[in-house]
């Protein structure tokens, strides 16, 4: 599996982004910079956290219209697994691939721990190896974390099983729901706040990160063997 | 030459606790009799003269400037005054 990290100027966690795949996973990885228009090849794409032009005018309005982005849309609309961490999930819902907005935390603070994450679709392509309800525990490190969308959204995406990751114990920002992660219609664009890239080795303090990674290569490796045996 | 202001603004339903914490400011500063506030933009666009400046301005909002999800706008055009 060969998977693009797109980098933004003010990407920050594009690194960990990298070797969460490269030394976690063992896969291929390259960085691809913000201003390319091609991700041709790349069987996955991360969007990774930062301050992506150091959020001016809003969380990732900037970002989304990036030279990279119309290929970004177009990976996700082919089916390829997208995945938009924190800044990256803050872009993927400007872009619209996502329903719903960012606003900031609901007591102002840039909220920087290690929260308990309730883990809501097992049933996904980046959540097939963890338990269903399962509670994992993944850092979270943000400002505009506060998840919104009206009610009628927020009935689409229960009735659908849309909504992957909740915040379990405490709500840390005041997000509709308990909302951390949510997932598109097809099931291949995922945004989630907290960050499994930091928590992707136990030297971190905590691995449950990994297996989302493990999950999307799994499933890729399936998905490719079955389009090889047909 | 024209000059938009561009006023963007939380929706009703959308919390603001910027908003609230301000109004917390103001009422230990015992301006107690102010209820409520919410905190929007205010944009400055200087736009070359055109027919549709305001279809584009539109465009320009709904597309970038205001995320409609959560906030509204609205615009004002004035003509730009050279000194």
């Amino acid at each position: 599996m060969k998977t693009a990290v797109i980098v933004f100027p003010g990407s920050n966690c594009d690194q960990d982004m990298y070797y969460a795949i490269k030394d976690g996973l063992g896969e291929e990885v390259d960085y691809v910079w913000h201003a390319e228009t091609s991700l041709d090849g790349y069987d996955a794409v991360m969007i990774p956290g930062g301050f992506s032009y150091g959020d001016y005018l809003r969380s990732g309005a900037i970002a989304r219209f990036a030279g990279i982005m119309p290929a970004v849309i177009q990976a996700a609309k082919e089916g390829k697994p997208v995945l938009g961490v924190c800044n990256g999930f803050q872009i993927l819902l400007e872009a619209g691939l996502l329903p719903g907005a960012m606003l900031k935390n609901k007591h102002l603070k840039f909220i920087c721990e290690t929260v308990d994450l309730q883990v809501k679709n097992n049933d996904t392509q980046f959540t097939k190896l963890y338990d269903q309800d399962e509670i994992i525990r993944i850092p979270i490190a943000h400002g505009e974390g506060n998840y919104f969308c009206d009610d009628a959204t927020l009935k689409k995406l229960q009735d659908n099983n849309r909504i992957v990751f909740t915040y379990s114990g405490k709500n840390p920002n005041g997000s509709r729901a308990d909302i951390a992660g949510i997932i598109n219609e097809t099931g291949n664009v995922l945004g989630m706040m907290p960050h499994p890239e930091r928590a992707a080795d136990a030297l971190l303090g905590s691995d449950d990160g990994l297996r989302l990674f493990q999950s999307i290569l799994n499933h890729w490796r399936e998905s490719a063997h079955a389009a090889y045996t047909s | 030459m024209k000059k938009v202001k561009v006023f963007i603004t939380l929706k009703e339903s959308v919390l603001d606790p910027q908003g609230q914490a301000v109004m917390q400011s103001l009422h230990n500063m015992e301006y107690t009799n102010v209820k409520d506030v919410r905190i929007g933009k205010y944009i400055e666009l200087l736009v070359e003269d055109s027919a549709d400046v305001a279809e584009q301005v539109d465009t320009i909002c709904d597309k970038l400037l205001a995320n409609t999800v959560i906030e509204n706008y609205r615009y004002e055009i004035e003509e730009e005054v050279h000194s």
